[in-house]
């Protein structure tokens, strides 16, 4: 089957229910993207479908109904998107195993909330968790990213 | 540059004071250092100065061998280098290096003897000498109890200050100048007609010289880096999903690996069918292991989707099988047989056990580490060599083991140590990785990534020990006046010591942590440990016995404090006879606002006060009763550690360690049934969601007399701060983690 993950299309022959997580990271070695649990509690392995915050390890192979964008697509270390640089600037990170899940997490509420409220922010950002405990910094991050985005749009 | 005839002379180690104080057993061993590694394999031209900085024409290399779990130390370890030897980020790489004996861990074996963190008395001073040499002795690095600051802090700026100064004399040499007139800056030395010779030009010419050891370190008002927030060297790869944990290991033909082994943890694998498994897409190897089996498939999810359809038969737990006998074991250890130590024994315990006093006696649950990253580790084995890819904490002891499964010589073990997505202490652990070598070993020269299921994770973590205590004390006048109190546990120590195949033995203190420790002048104190016979295998999780033993004090304390009539934080200061303890206490009342207005009616507020790992911690934690639920509002922490490193990530780490404290606390436990932990992924065992997380304010205070780490003491006050807290708001007294059992949390 073919899937485009960050701009690049992909010839993948995998089981039609292998989840995305284990295609992108197996299969294409796009290790940006994280297991935590596999059963959808962590969000360690959040991508973006057609711009929409899914996660992969419960996305079919066969069910991906569009373009996949991954921590690597949104930004790199030379082009970074605005909310990855929010996520430096407050130094969000301890083992940041988490962080590409909460970054895409992040991106993908500030597409469709560009202004959120604290309550918003808890709400859309409690679909991932951190186990170091960054949720302090998380929240100021997402605010400082919200100020940036709005300032480029 | 005639290399080996140099290796006697660079041979030496820095810091070697650290070893003084009369430590009468073994002082001439002590005394020999560990020769340099990195003197071996040096390349032509290369100057190595100490373990810890590496120089040659290409880079300068900084060593920072402790592990990074997410706590920011490689940051911080190259940052004290970096400081005395002016250089700046961006200059150098940073290498976690080969296991070695060299990077024996000092601040662990100073605090390793069973003297308060307080006491700066001669005995305890000379006895942590004592067992410094023990560690020394057997050159043990570790990763852990808080300690890689405090280990590295003088060592380490030494290390750049002799390199720095080694370097200065390699410019002298070649430019005829006195070493007087060279300055040095952002990795080069400066002549004085402005022009500049790079460390690395130098590297040459450093190799062929004695290095200069006799240095004195800055002042801490000269610092360019230490003391302001920096930004750290993972930052942007963790920023951008680039940095690269053990899982993300990719190696030429790798094949990927999973293992179910007996949920019952040490039980036996009595037989197993593989049929179903063995035809799977992508399935290559099916391997008994030891307790249970492995699937080997050209995909992780292959690999696990293949272990899950092996059919097992598994024996029965080597420990009781059902929770209730556990617990029971720990209520029936409070005799004379059990007593570990009385640790304290101050005034007359018997004024607590008059009549008319209070009783009352607390729970800890088991708790899993379950850090992000699952288990993982790669390895590959051939007829000369086994290599191990994998984040974990004793490296050198992981060498030692995993030889002994491949029957090679530990130094043929070749370790690269990976970055951690979390630890809290599971790392700390080797049996991901035997069971990694054990694969490997019957798949030679053939690199194998063993990556745990989190359902796999779970089963086989070490929890935290499970804990009870008993206490007695007594009120006069509106004041605290005696407290005798008695825990029981199993020893962590023997546990996870027993597994790692290093010595343990005598008194465990960290059965009394968290209570023995305390820095109060109680007129009447007493504190007994009973050592509870070994139940489900245990493991240091994040602040180990403090985690439950602060818990089991502060609430007590906090009750007979309520039932004198006092005010929670003025009669903690009254009875608080540290000047840095009483100082932490004091702060967070300020910043609190504690003597301002009352809280509001639906709000509490609770203090808590503990001492970890050298480190006075006080918390105080606000509540409030929304809908009949607990919703914890705001958290003011502060910490002494002596010397705040750096703000930011000092600020990160004290509130991560209140997440954790709060979280697990909240909600979590684990707990057996039919010799298995029930709980099985975070569905089951939840923590703390961004949702649920209050404000933090935190503050660092450096009137304690050392340095000290701030990785684990922000865990301990946590959780009595928040039962405090909802006893002010409700009226209701939480003696058992998790609090989620008797309220509810919004
Ligand atoms: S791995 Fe997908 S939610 Fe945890
Ligand atoms: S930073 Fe470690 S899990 Fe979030």
């Amino acid at each position: 089957m073919q899937i485009l993950v960050d701009g690049v299309a992909h010839e993948v022959d995998v089981e039609d229910d292998m989840p995305l997580l284990w295609v992108l990271r197996d299969e294409l070695s796009i290790q940006g993207v994280k297991y935590g649990c596999g059963i959808a509690q962590c969000g360690a392995c959040t991508v973006h479908i057609d711009g929409e915050a899914v996660k992969s390890c419960q996305v079919a192979a066969a069910d991906v109904w569009g373009e996949v964008t991954t921590i690597e697509g949104l930004g790199q270390p030379d082009a970074l998107h605005a909310v990855q640089e929010a996520w430096i600037a407050h130094q969000v990170a301890q083992c940041g195993y988490c962080q590409s899940g909460q970054i895409m997490l992040a991106a993908a509420l500030l597409a469709e909330t560009p202004d959120p409220t604290e309550a918003e922010i808890d709400e859309a950002m409690g679909a991932n968790l951190c186990r170091c405990g960054t949720y302090p910094r998380i929240r100021a991050a997402v605010k400082t990213a919200a100020v940036k985005l709005k300032e480029a749009s | 540059m005639g290399k080996v005839g140099k290796i006697a002379r660079r041979a030496f180690l820095i810091g070697s004071a650290a070893v003084a104080g009369g430590v009468a057993f073994g002082v001439w061993r002590v005394k020999t250092p560990w020769p340099n590694p990195l003197e071996q394999g040096l390349a032509e031209g290369a100057a190595t100065f100490n373990p810890w900085v590496l120089i040659d024409a290409e880079k300068v290399t900084l060593i920072t061998p402790h592990a990074d779990k997410g706590q920011g130390v490689a940051h911080v370890q190259a940052a004290l280098i970096a400081e005395e030897m002016d250089i700046e980020f961006g200059q150098f790489e940073i290498s976690f290096g080969q296991p070695d004996k060299a990077y024996w861990n000092r601040a662990l074996a100073a605090e390793g003897a069973p003297f308060l963190a307080t006491d700066e008395g001669f005995t305890a001073q000379t006895a942590r000498g004592a067992i410094g040499g023990l560690i020394k002795l057997i050159g043990l690095q570790i990763t852990g109890g808080s300690s890689a600051v405090p280990d590295s802090y003088v060592k380490l700026r030494e290390a750049g200050a002799m390199a720095r100064e080694t370097v200065k004399k390699a410019a002298s040499e070649k430019t005829g100048l006195p070493v007087a007139e060279l300055k040095t800056a952002q990795g080069a030395v400066h002549l004085p007609d402005g022009s500049t010779l790079s460390y690395t030009e130098l590297a040459g010419i450093a190799a062929e010289i004695a290095p200069v050891t006799d240095v004195r370190l800055r002042d801490r008002s000269d610092w360019r880096l230490l003391g302001k927030p920096m930004q750290r060297l993972d930052i942007v790869a963790k920023s951008t999903g680039t940095q690269r944990y053990g899982i993300d290991i990719d190696l030429p033909g790798m094949v990927h690996a999973a293992v179910r082994v007996n949920p019952r943890q040490g039980g036996a694998l009595n037989r197993y069918d593989a049929s179903a498994a063995e035809g799977m897409r992508g399935v290559q190897k099916i391997i008994e292991v030891t307790g249970g089996v492995a699937a080997v498939a050209d995909n992780t999810w292959r690999a696990f989707q293949a272990v899950e359809a092996i059919d097992c038969d598994w024996g029965p737990a080597p420990y009781p099988a059902e929770q209730e006998a556990h617990w029971a074991a720990v209520a029936a250890s409070f005799t004379e047989e059990r007593l570990d130590s009385t640790w304290r024994d101050e005034g007359d315990a018997g004024v607590a056990t008059a009549d008319g006093t209070v009783e009352a006696e607390y729970r800890a649950p088991y708790l899993a580490h379950a850090p992000l990253e699952p288990l993982n580790a790669t390895v590959r084995v051939t007829e000369t060599a086994v290599e191990v890819w994998a984040g974990q904490q004793i490296p050198r002891q992981l060498q030692v083991l995993v030889a002994a499964i491949t029957g090679h010589d530990a130094d043929q073990v070749i370790f690269h140590n990976q970055f951690m997505g979390g630890s809290f202490g599971h790392r700390l652990e080797f049996e991901h990785v035997k069971l990694a070598a054990e694969i490997a070993n019957q798949m030679r020269g053939v690199a194998v990534k063993l990556t745990y299921s989190r359902e796999e994770d779970f089963a086989h973590d070490f929890p935290r020990q499970i804990g009870m205590a008993r206490a007695r004390g007594a009120v006069t006048g509106g004041k605290v006046e005696a407290i005798d109190l008695q825990v029981a546990m199993p020893s962590v120590t023997a546990s996870q010591m027993g597994r790692a195949g290093l010595p343990g033995g005598g008194a465990d203190s960290q059965i009394a942590a968290g209570v023995w420790n305390n820095p109060y002048a109680l007129p009447h104190f007493r504190m007994r440990a009973y050592r509870v016979p070994e139940l489900a295998p245990v493991s240091s999780w994040r602040s180990v016995g403090a985690s439950a033993g602060g818990f089991f004090f502060d609430c007590f304390l906090d009750e007979l404090i309520h039932v004198a009539g006092a005010d929670p934080m003025a009669e903690r200061i009254r009875l608080m006879a540290h000047d840095p303890s009483r100082k932490v206490l004091e702060a967070v009342a300020e910043m609190s606002g504690w003597d301002g207005p009352r809280p509001a009616a639906g709000k509490g507020r609770g203090v808590a006060f503990v001492e970890s790992f050298g480190v006075p911690c006080a918390e105080v934690v606000e509540v409030s009763v929304v809908d009949g639920a607990i919703r914890i509002d705001k958290v003011w922490v502060a910490a002494d550690v002596g010397v705040v490193l750096d703000p930011v990530n000092f600020e990160n780490l004290v509130q991560g360690g209140v997440v954790f404290g709060l979280a697990h606390a909240m909600n979590c436990e684990i707990t057996y049934a039919d010799g298995m932990a029930e709980q099985s992924n975070y569905d089951s065992y939840e923590g703390m969601r961004i949702g649920q997380c209050p404000e933090i304010f935190v503050r660092g205070l450096e009137n304690g007399a050392k340095i000290r780490g701030i990785g684990e003491p922000p865990v301990p006050p946590a959780a009595p701060a928040l039962a405090n807290a909802i006893f002010a708001a409700t009226g209701k007294r939480l003696r058992e983690m998790p609090f989620s059992k008797f309220v509810d949390f919004a």
